[in-house]
């Protein structure tokens, strides 16, 4: 009998011999704590788990968690933990990567593995910035930014990306920052637990490249006022002493009221299986220099794709019978030379 | 089974047919071929198909760009071409005899549907205004017979209530009854597949059966043939066979190289002219464990693949030249994490969109050469269609024991082409399995066991594979350099060069593990050797054949590995005073010979999208000697 139970585990046992490579400061090392005091209380094996990357900053992880790990190539990590996924629905796969990764030159496997609902746990380090090569603007940063290549400021309008999750379809939508272990930990937890794509945007600060691009949300003294976090079933209230609110206006548009003015009772109440609903959030600020939404914007429940990819394989074979290879071989025409 | 229904009138017999069905992309004429083909290989010919259509799904109708032709030889021997000059033409529209008729041999059957021969016709297949090909000339030295097939289909269809327009669409029906009378096909074979197919449709189906028995009657009675023809069958080996194409020995090789690997079958894959009959053939043995995903672009497709190698499948992408391109920098991923996986490319006519639906060579070196940094991977290839089941298990067998993503190489030509396949006794397969690595493989400087994911296997230079869920073996691997061994990330300048020369060492050392390369032909006293590699084997032996008859002496060296090289290769290359190298591309294996092996290889080349003739490479084989 194998033993079924999971092992008591401590962070030490989920942190490599590695040492993590990342400038001093980073925002990267916040999270990297808060991932591995979350795995022991996350009922989960070591060996059962495996992170995947890309390339970028981000995508160091792996080599800093002792699990299976492994550090594909730029962009294509989702692609690589669906293949994984599907052979291997009894791992626990969690895909790494940053803004680049994940939106540029990875952009069109993210939303795949989102509409496809492939069981992983995916964190996108959002930072704003290109790290690893030094210094050019991303597909999140804000137009005007003055970076290496754009010494003139950059012309592109940025992704916000949860509205890009939302758009693709995924079935869990989240937002925490490297700035709060408590509000990344709960988020994390929420992510793992779904079953099926959980996308989790993670504001991180590149002290080197990008210092303080979220210092107006998440910095100490701007959070109470500046983060609108969402629970679902709760009225959406924020502000030190929760003095503001959201409330879905006559025209239908969400927008911040002070709760004083309109009444509690008025207040939007969030439900994060309102795809409409998470989407006009995702809406609600333009940027972290806006009162930002954090937290669950999206659950809801759908069939996940390697366990239908599984289910096809027992139709079929309940159908056909096990397959037979020298049967294979004689299922077309057939004639015998004496 | 019945053949023909006059007992007094006896078919004379030929030992060979070459017959060329055509008409206008809509007209059914690959359908038309492929059931010739059918009741021929249940008759027992040796037979050789070469289907040709247009890009287009419908090409601009009644134009010569919108013909699609099959082509088929049979014979009562061992034939490896689909033929050089067809003997017999059927064409269904003016577009189809301006482009086919040149192709003919002198004093060919044409066979017309003079029903659409009419002036619109005639003027959109391009012929001259005023010039009708039927009355003014163009068929001298043919034997042409023009046959109203349209309204004898419509006729036959009448009491059945079909519409006329439906009826028409019946008549490549029409034509296959009367050329499978002309040539004694047994008819239950085809009544049998209209039966089937169209079971849910009996409209259809029964107009089909009409159109069919129409055609057959209107050849036992319309008194135009003296007598039907036969080709008897080959005298093959024993056994069972069936009528294979490429793709699909592809698809079954894989099945089967899963099987014998005893590992489940992952297919990531995108869309792509030639090769998607893989996926499509694939998606339907999901009760093998077949995983077949259908992904969102090329790279995602060798991106799952990858993970599914990684999380212990036997792993395949499949694609074409446009494919491979997109693939490259996963492939390079693959190299660095040895793991293996199988990359199939169905070449077609390049480069960029190229000529999606025609046959080349012309990826041989984009296999070879085409990633990044120094990055060898071993190279399989296939040289008729039922030896791309085997290809298929030998790539898997590298593939696997040496932990490498590896190239089988198949083309259009393959894919397409269907050929008699002596079904084989799988237990005569061989077993590929491999073990995974379980446990630490290491013990520490201060004694403790540990896991080093690229310590090599001495013999092989193979990695461990441990597969994610074995407990105690958590390890982080990547893209970026390892330490030898401990498979840590590494710049180290020595390290690199080391692993460099390791991954080197250990596809070259696959030379000592693949057959040794075999000559066939004069293989004392050649003049000439011909080395080829992929499907211009049937033209490479049907032009020895006619060098030989001409008293010339000729070797024949067929290369499946074309990385590493067999062992033996240099020392036969060096053997005869020529060497010719026949291939649908610019010379690319030669100039891979000429660098390994100091060796005056001298190129054929033909880069036309279509297979070379055996009287193409006769003549050029001739040149050579008397060069």
């Amino acid at each position: 009998m194998t033993d079924t139970t999971i092992p008591i585990t401590t962070r030490k046992d989920w942190t490599s011999d590695q040492e993590p490579r990342w400038c001093p400061g980073c925002g990267d090392y916040n999270i990297l704590a808060a991932v591995q005091t979350l795995m022991p209380d996350l009922g989960v094996r070591r060996e059962e788990t495996v992170f995947v990357s890309g390339i970028g900053c981000a995508a160091r992880f792996p080599y800093y968690m002792d699990t299976y790990g492994v550090h594909t190539i730029h962009g294509r990590a989702p692609a690589f933990a669906t293949g994984l996924a599907v052979a291997r629905p009894d791992l626990d796969i969690w895909v790494i990567g940053g803004d680049g990764d994940m939106l540029s030159i990875g952009g069109n496997h993210l939303i795949h593995a989102l509409r496809r609902n492939v069981d992983l746990t995916i964190l996108m380090f959002n930072n704003q910035i290109y790290g690893l090569t030094k210094g050019q603007y991303s597909p999140t940063s804000e137009v005007g930014k003055v970076t290496k290549s754009t010494p003139l400021g950059s012309l592109d309008h940025p992704f916000n990306p949860i509205s890009v999750a939302i758009g693709a379809e995924a079935t869990f939508v989240a937002r925490t920052h490297d700035m709060d272990r408590k509000h990344m930990q709960a988020t994390l937890t929420a992510a793992h637990a779904h079953k099926g794509a959980a996308f989790v945007e993670i504001f991180q600060n590149c002290n080197v490249f990008n210092d303080g691009a979220f210092e107006a949300v998440t910095g100490k003294a701007n959070r109470d006022s500046m983060l609108i976090p969402l629970v679902h079933g709760e009225p959406i209230r924020f502000g030190a002493e929760s003095e503001k609110g959201v409330m879905m206006g006559n025209d239908g548009r969400v927008r911040i009221v002070e709760v004083a003015e309109v009444g509690e009772a008025n207040l939007l109440v969030h439900d994060e299986t309102d795809a409409g609903l998470a989407f006009q959030l995702s809406r609600l600020s333009h940027g972290p220099y806006e009162p930002t939404p954090i937290g669950v914007f999206r659950s809801v429940d759908r069939p996940e794709y390697a366990e239908m990819v599984g289910e096809q394989l027992i139709s079929a074979n309940d159908a056909k019978g096990p397959g037979d290879l020298q049967s294979l071989l004689y299922s077309g025409a057939t004639w015998t030379v004496e | 089974m019945s053949t023909t229904a006059d007992p007094t009138v006896v078919p004379e017999s030929l030992d060979r047919v070459i017959i060329r069905f055509a008409g206008d992309s809509g007209d059914g004429m690959q359908l038309t071929g492929d059931r010739f083909t059918s009741a021929s290989a249940m008759f027992g010919n040796d037979l050789v198909t070469l289907p040709e259509y247009p890009a287009e799904i419908r090409a601009p109708a009644g134009t010569v760009a919108g013909v699609s032709a099959f082509q088929v030889h049979i014979s009562d021997h061992d034939i490896t071409t689909p033929g050089d000059a067809p003997n017999v033409l059927v064409a269904m529209n003016p577009a189809a005899l301006l482009s086919e008729l040149s192709k003919l041999e002198p004093g060919a059957t044409v066979i017309i549907n003079v029903d659409a021969f009419d002036e619109r016709a005639l003027a959109k297949a391009g012929y001259p205004e005023g010039h009708n090909p039927l009355t003014d000339g163009d068929l001298k030295g043919f034997n042409a017979y023009e046959i109203p097939m349209t309204s004898l289909t419509k006729q036959a269809c009448e009491p059945l209530g079909v519409k006329p327009r439906d009826a028409e669409r019946s008549k490549n029906l029409f034509a296959l009854g009367l050329i499978s009378w002309m040539y004694t096909r047994p008819e239950q074979v085809t009544i049998d597949w209209i039966n089937e197919k169209f079971g849910s449709k009996p409209a259809v189906r029964d107009a089909n059966l009409a159109a069919f028995r129409a055609g057959h009657a209107f050849g036992e009675t319309a008194e135009l043939f003296d007598h039907p023809y036969t080709v008897q069958p080959y005298e093959k080996p024993a056994g069972v066979y069936t009528s294979i194409s490429g793709n699909t020995a592809t698809a079954w090789g894989l099945v089967a190289a899963s099987q014998l690997a005893k590992l489940p079958l992952f297919l990531g894959s995108y869309p792509i002219t030639p090769a998607s009959d893989i996926l499509h053939e694939l998606s339907k043995h999901k009760n093998f464990g077949v995983r077949t995903m259908q992904a969102e672009d090329e790279i995602a497709g060798i991106g799952a693949a990858l993970g599914a190698a990684y999380g212990g499948h036997l792993a395949v992408t499949t694609t074409s030249g446009p494919g491979v391109a997109l693939k490259s920098e996963t492939i390079g991923l693959a190299i660095s994490l040895e793991l293996p996986l199988l990359i199939i490319d169905v070449q077609r006519g390049g480069p960029s969109t190229g000529l999606p639906t025609k046959t080349e060579q012309s990826d041989l070196l984009l296999a070879m050469y085409g990633h990044h940094g120094e990055s060898p991977l071993p190279i399989v290839s296939a040289s008729t269609p039922s030896g791309c089941f085997y290809a298929a298990i030998e790539a898997a067998r590298i593939a696997l024991k040496y932990r490498t993503p590896v190239f089988l190489l198949t083309d259009g030509y393959l894919a397409n082409g269907a050929e008699p396949w002596l079904i084989p006794d799988v237990s005569t397969l061989p077993d590929i399995s491999v073990s995974f690595t379980t446990e630490m493989n290491h013990i520490d400087d201060d004694g403790t066991p540990s896991l080093w994911p690229y310590l090599r296997d001495p013999e092989t230079l193979s990695r461990p594979w441990v597969l994610p869920g074995t407990p105690g073996l958590e390890h982080r691997i990547g893209g970026i350099e390892k330490e030898d061994g401990r498979g840590n990330i590494s710049y180290v300048p020595e390290n690199h060069e080391r692993m460099v020369h390791l991954r080197a060492a250990k596809i070259a050392g696959i030379a000592k593990d693949i057959p040794a390369a075999e000559v066939v032909g004069d293989v004392d006293d050649a003049e000439v050797l011909i080395v080829g590699w992929g499907s211009t084997w049937g033209a490479i032996n049907g032009a020895m054949e006619r060098v030989q008859a001409d008293g010339r002496k000729v070797a024949h060296v067929q290369l499946t590995h074309l990385n590493p090289f067999p062992a033996n290769l240099g020392e036969i290359l060096h053997r005869y005073p020529k060497v010719v190298v026949p291939e649908m591309n610019m010379g690319q294996l030669s100039r891979l010979l000429r660098a390994e092996y100091l060796v005056d290889a001298k190129s054929v080349s033909k880069v036309k999208g279509l297979p070379f003739t055996a009287g193409e490479l006769e003549a050029a084989i001739l040149g050579a000697l008397d060069d």
